[in-house]
């Protein structure tokens, strides 16, 4: 692309996207680590990059903060071209996965350090560090060192360290990865709470699905370098555009098969795990015959002992484990086929009757917009 | 090993050894407060003999030689070996890298007869085409120990940076700080306990040397160890048991020193990590 209309196409995508990642390339020798992903993010959005370790997340990351260079593309951050700025050149600021705080520093200084380098005047600092602090609740804590700070408090330094020059752009590298699971949890809606407060773009990195649906605005799956799908939690749960996704985000039973019945409204997929084709509610953008996959959620798999009177989009088979969770059980349903289904059933479903056991022969069932179809 | 189960063999070995290392150095002390003239011969308590030994004009100012020798060399080679370290730990892979790593380092395991002898035929022949150094001395001397020095300094210094959590330096980066300002505000800072115990290093790897100095000093420049050992030569004497046990003070202030700077910069760092 040229020089002059890619820096057009910047400027008129930019009344959207306050960040733009153009094709952005990162090879370590032969190792593609991040594959041509293009990505734009708007103003006040709280995205999360969610991918198994090793997929490049942190090294994309990396090339937004700086500390690693692009093999090839660009990126945009409010209509300006910072993809050969420095780190310390970029106003962007990163919340590391280990925190990084500066050891031999107290609270306070660690969070005026960023400010120092802009040589604001000591009482603009003051003030600024004070407000800081105060949005952490770390106000008690200002003098302590690092090494004398919990986990969780050195979390919320880390933040305050890197909100307090106001960036564009917020990094946050695992931000909750060094807690413990309890603390995790109640720190997640904190945190965006916090980031909603000051008002800032960020972009934050988890391997955590559930941290990643909590928090973010917008998710971005990554697989092997490569970014596969881009919405939001419930789009990304409901309508899968993959077999990687549907199976990277919660759990799905998958059926291999092929299209039989390619309409604009509906399509029908035959698989030979199931007895007769499925009918789904939604058209797809692929030929008569091509192979598919269909996913289909547990939650969405009802199980009766009568036979549904529907024509279609129900299957046969014997109760095989159950997962006893309280407010709902896992079935293991195992069709005719040998194919095991997971039916998730609220404990509420069984007023009437009792629930079924081993064993005994059920019915598993869904209507036409319970199954999704996955082209790739 | 299990301290525990040290059998009865066992403890008297571990005796003997460390007998055969301290009752030497015990024997020196006490006779350092000997009365008598006579090395051998024990008379009476007395501290006559460093009443000698500081009213010796020769020894006070081979004392004062070595002290400022070895504060000059351990200072030069603690500016020189960090530099060195740094390159090292952070400058990525660079052409000729562990060519350097080697050469910084060869004179730790080089003989150090070697590494004297290589020295002094340098300033013979600077001398001859450059008339420069002079005559042999304190430069020259000086020069020596920090070669010698620099190789332990830039160990010590490059191992503590590469166990050095790098995300540190890039969050002053990050915030805003340019590379020079992140050297002295935040790498420095953190790594100053083994810049300060490398100093100790050096300076007691400086003071006591004997063989380097041999070579590379000249007529006007008497180092203590040169004192000592030139005095030994011509016998006993009982001043030289008192100057043996002065040295013997200083240089187990500086190791004890050096070791407890070492335990409390690790017991910080425990604590950091276990935070
Ligand atoms: N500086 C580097 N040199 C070589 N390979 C690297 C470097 N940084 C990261 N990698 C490789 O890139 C891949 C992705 O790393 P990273 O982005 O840290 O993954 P994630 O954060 O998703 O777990 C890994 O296989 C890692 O080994
Ligand atoms: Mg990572």
């Amino acid at each position: 692309m040229a020089e002059s209309s890619l820096h057009q196409a910047a400027k008129t995508a930019g009344a959207k996207s306050y960040l733009q990642i153009v094709d952005v390339v990162k090879k370590f020798g032969d190792n593609t680590v991040v594959d041509h992903i293009n990505l734009s993010i708007a103003k006040n959005d709280i995205f999360a990059l969610l991918g198994s370790s090793g997929c490049g997340k942190s090294t994309l990351l990396r090339m937004l903060a700086g500390m690693e260079t692009p093999t090839s593309g660009k990126i945009i951050l409010d209509g300006e071209d910072i993809t050969a700025l420095a780190p310390y050149e970029r106003p962007i600021n990163m919340m590391f996965q280990s925190y990084a705080l500066f050891p031999h520093m107290t609270v306070a200084q660690n969070i005026a350090f960023g400010l120092k380098q802009d040589r604001l005047s000591r009482s603009d600092i003051a003030e600024r560090v004070e407000r800081m602090l105060e949005l952490v609740q770390m106000k008690k804590y200002a003098h302590r060192k690092p090494y004398q700070l919990s986990g969780g408090q050195q979390q919320r330094v880390a933040l305050a360290r890197s909100l307090a020059k106001r960036p564009k752009l917020l990094l946050l590298d695992e931000p909750l990865g060094a807690l413990d699971k309890k603390l995790r949890q109640q720190t997640q809606l904190e945190l965006v709470n916090m980031i909603e407060q000051v008002g800032v773009t960020c972009i934050m990195v988890t391997h955590d699905q559930e941290e990643a649906m909590t928090m973010a605005g917008r998710i971005g799956i990554m697989s092997e370098g490569q970014l596969l799908q881009v919405a939001t939690p419930g789009e990304i749960y409901e309508h899968p555009n993959c077999r990687f996704t549907a199976e990277f985000i919660g759990e799905t039973n998958l059926f291999g098969g092929h299209v039989v019945e390619d309409e604009p409204d509906h399509v029908c997929i035959h698989s030979t795990e199931l007895p007769r084709p499925v009918r789904v509610g939604h058209g797809i953008t692929g030929t008569m015959g091509m192979p598919v996959w269909l996913s289909l959620r547990p939650e969405r798999v009802g199980v009766s002992r009568r036979q549904p009177v529907a024509s279609g989009n129900w299957a046969a088979g014997t109760v095989g484990d159950i997962a006893y969770l309280g407010g709902f059980s896992i079935f293991h349903v195992r069709l005719d086929s040998g194919k095991v289904v997971k039916a998730s059933v609220p404990a509420t479903h069984w007023r009437e009757e009792a629930a079924p056991t081993w064993n005994e022969p059920v019915f598993v069932s869904w209507t036409d917009n319970d199954a999704v179809v996955l082209t790739q | 090993m299990q301290n525990k189960d040290i059998s009865g063999f066992g403890k008297l070995t571990l005796g003997a050894g460390l007998a055969f290392l301290y009752v030497p150095i015990l024997i020196l002390i006490v006779y350092s407060f000997n009365a008598s003239k006579l090395v051998t011969v024990w008379a009476s308590f007395s501290t006559h003999w460093y009443g000698v030994l500081f009213n010796d004009d020769a020894v006070v100012s081979a004392f004062g030689l070595s002290l400022k020798i070895a504060f000059l060399s351990s200072a030069m080679s603690v500016v020189l070996g960090t530099i060195a370290g740094l390159v090292l730990a952070r400058f990525g892979p660079f052409r000729g890298k562990s060519l350097f790593a080697g050469m910084l380092t060869a004179p730790m395991v080089m003989p150090e007869v070697i590494t004297g002898l290589s020295m002094l035929l340098l300033f013979v022949e600077l001398q001859q085409w450059f008339g420069f150094p002079a005559e042999r001395g304190m430069l020259t001397i000086w020069v020596g120990h920090v070669t010698l020095c620099m190789a332990y300094v830039t160990v010590v210094i490059r191992s503590r940076l590469v166990e050095m959590d790098r995300s540190v330096e890039e969050a002053a980066m990050d915030l805003g700080a340019r590379p020079f300002k992140i050297f002295f505000q935040i790498t420095l800072p953190i790594i100053a306990p083994a810049i300060a115990s490398s100093f100790l290093l050096a300076f007691t790897l400086s003071i006591d040397d004997l063989v380097i100095t041999a070579f590379l000093s000249g007529p006007g420049s008497t180092t203590l160890p040169q004192l000592i050992f030139s005095r030994v030569r011509l016998g006993l004497n009982p001043e030289i048991n008192a100057l043996a046990t002065m040295t013997v003070l200083v240089v187990t202030l500086l190791v004890v020193g050096a070791n407890r700077m070492m335990v409390k910069a690790e017991r910080r760092r425990a604590r950091l990590a276990a935070a």
